[in-house]
């Protein structure tokens, strides 16, 4: 077997482990929190709202939270492990190999993805309970998620490289991306806003993911989803090369 | 064939500190080599860019000729280094850490766990594999990093204070593994502060100080040019005064027990015959302190 593929399947496998090792952290606690979402935002007041074109306010905002949940796990996990492999200094393992960077980039970014994804998952199934959720297109629902968990594992990446200690991995988390989140449509359609609170949503990154994940599942959207898709593209390429560069150079892991 | 060889090493830290200064050194293939200095000379600064977790500000490094700046990775599938703080994540288990680690090598899993289970058997941690890795004592932590860096069987192991903080027993029995991965052929540079340990297994020794190699020659070579060596003689009775030898005074430190300051000129046999002459029972005799060290202070302070 190529030895690119035995390394970073070394490194998958290992991320994998510790998403498994330390599930009561990973997996229950974004569950949780988006079920009482659902049940406060969708069951209890969402019943007192009119329908948003056309659909329940359950199941405007469920592909929303869904799209949350994808984002906001893919960057945690990235950026806690990359950050305490920087921490208890076991990067130094990978450091020492002749692991390629590219092959360390993707095999944290997996890791990020796994979680980001598998959380949609539990996340959607949840939303069953619910409300029923049409599929509109699957392949966009898949376009986004993977794209969409793909560049927020490389932004938690990108955080972890920079970050000294552990507040610097929660600054960005907090500050930034939950504000662009609730911003980003998840609650409500950009459609009901005023015209120049729509344009300046649109530099939102984030409205164009739940925008074209929720096309995916209802089929409505606000923007043109190819240009979301595009941009996701190009975030994710950026990303790369941004956290490839980085690493490559040793800034943030060597001295 | 020339395992490391480095040219003009310099490296500047961020801040000015300038912890290398131009340092050369060769190290030949089947070479047991301690790499000697005091606490800031200089010496995890080496084993960091040789590694590649240190970025070098000037100079050249080969490891078995091939140009860390050419083909990094190729230098590294020859090397396994064992680092002098613990550097494996504390919550994954052994046996994980071992094989993650070959895997990082491009070692098959089959391959890496037939592998690790002879170098955790070997190192007496087969037991424990299924522990997590903070589970395990200091000694043995130790030892997990000596598996972990030779799992791919490297050419060059490189091991940076392996014995610091370990008890008698362990250091002995790390001593012994050490002789036999020697034997076996490989190359091994080690730094250590028990100057003893560096005596007994290193074929070569290169003393850092302040950035710069002061010296670089085979242990025997470099103990020759001991000067004086400070040896201790003890009796069961109180010894009776005992005249100077050559100049040099018997200075009392007990009833039965004297310290003679001896020059390299002087044989034992010379000190025994004075003994001798003197009527003077010697039960034992040892170094005040281990020869090595008595050299290093030496050159280390000039």
């Amino acid at each position: 077997m190529n030895y690119s593929l035995i390394c970073l399947r070394s490194i998958v496998r290992k991320e994998i482990t510790r998403i498994f090792r330390i599930w009561v952290q990973t997996l229950v606690p974004p569950v949780i929190t988006i079920t009482l979402y659902f049940l406060i935002f969708g069951d209890l007041i969402g019943s007192q709202l009119r329908n948003i074109e056309g659909y329940s306010y359950m199941a405007f905002i469920a592909p929303g939270l869904i799209m949350m949940a994808i984002i906001t796990n893919s960057y945690t996990n990235t950026v806690s492990s990359f950050f305490s492999a920087k921490f208890q200094r076991n990067i130094e393992e990978l450091l020492v190999s002749p692991a390629p960077t590219w092959v360390i980039i993707l095999g944290y970014v997996s890791g990020g993805m796994t979680r980001g994804l598998m959380v949609g998952i539990l996340v959607s199934l949840v939303s069953l309970i619910f409300v029923t959720l049409p599929v509109h297109n699957l392949f966009f629902i898949l376009l986004f998620a993977i794209l969409t968990s793909f560049t927020f594992s490389l932004a938690g990446m990108l955080n972890a490289i920079f970050a000294k200690k552990f507040d610097d991995v929660t600054i960005i988390p907090t500050f930034v991306i939950t504000p662009l989140t609730y911003l980003g449509g998840v609650f409500y359609s950009l459609s009901l806003l005023p015209d120049f609170w729509q344009t300046v949503s649109k530099i939102n990154p984030i409205v164009y993911m739940v925008n074209g994940f929720r096309f995916g599942f209802l089929g409505i959207s606000s923007i043109n989803v190819w240009v979301g898709a595009g941009m996701l593209g190009i975030f994710s390429i950026t990303l790369f090369s941004i956290n490839w560069w980085l690493l490559w150079k040793g800034i943030g892991t060597r001295t | 064939m020339t395992t490391l060889k480095i040219e003009d090493l310099h490296k500047t830290y961020k801040g000015g500190f300038e912890a290398l200064k131009g340092v050369n050194l060769e190290v030949d293939e089947g070479d047991f080599f301690g790499l000697l200095g005091p606490n800031g000379a200089g010496k995890t600064t080496i084993i960091g860019i040789i590694t590649s977790l240190v970025t070098k500000t000037s100079g050249r490094v080969e490891v078995f000729g091939i140009d860390i700046d050419r083909d990094f990775p190729a230098a590294k599938r020859m090397l396994g280094v064992v680092p002098q703080e613990f550097n494996f994540s504390q919550f994954e288990k052994v046996i994980d850490i071992v094989i993650q680690q070959a895997g990082y090598y491009g070692l098959k899993r089959e391959e890496a766990l037939s592998r690790a289970e002879i170098y955790l058997k070997r190192l007496s941690l087969w037991d424990k594999r299924d522990n997590q890795a903070r589970q395990l004592s200091g000694g043995m932590k130790r030892r997990l990093m000596i598996a972990r860096g030779l799992i791919h069987e490297p050419k060059l192991l490189i091991l940076d204070e392996p014995t610091a903080g370990v008890d008698v027993e362990l250091r002995r029995g790390m001593w012994e593994f050490l002789e036999e991965l020697s034997a076996e052929g490989r190359t091994i540079i080690l730094t250590t502060h028990y100057l003893e340990e560096a005596e007994q297994l290193c074929n070569k020794i290169g003393i850092i100080n302040g950035g710069r190699i002061i010296a670089s020659s085979s242990t025997r070579d470099l103990l020759h040019k001991l000067n004086h060596e400070v040896l201790l003689f003890e009796s069961r009775e109180p010894l009776p005064e005992i005249p100077a030898l050559g100049g040099i005074p018997f200075v009392r430190l007990h009833d039965t027990r004297v310290e003679f300051n001896k020059p390299k000129e002087l044989s034992l046999n010379e000190i025994f015959s004075h003994f001798s002459a003197n009527a003077v029972i010697i039960d034992s005799m040892r170094n005040k302190s281990n020869r090595l060290e008595e050299l290093f202070l030496e050159m280390v302070k000039h």
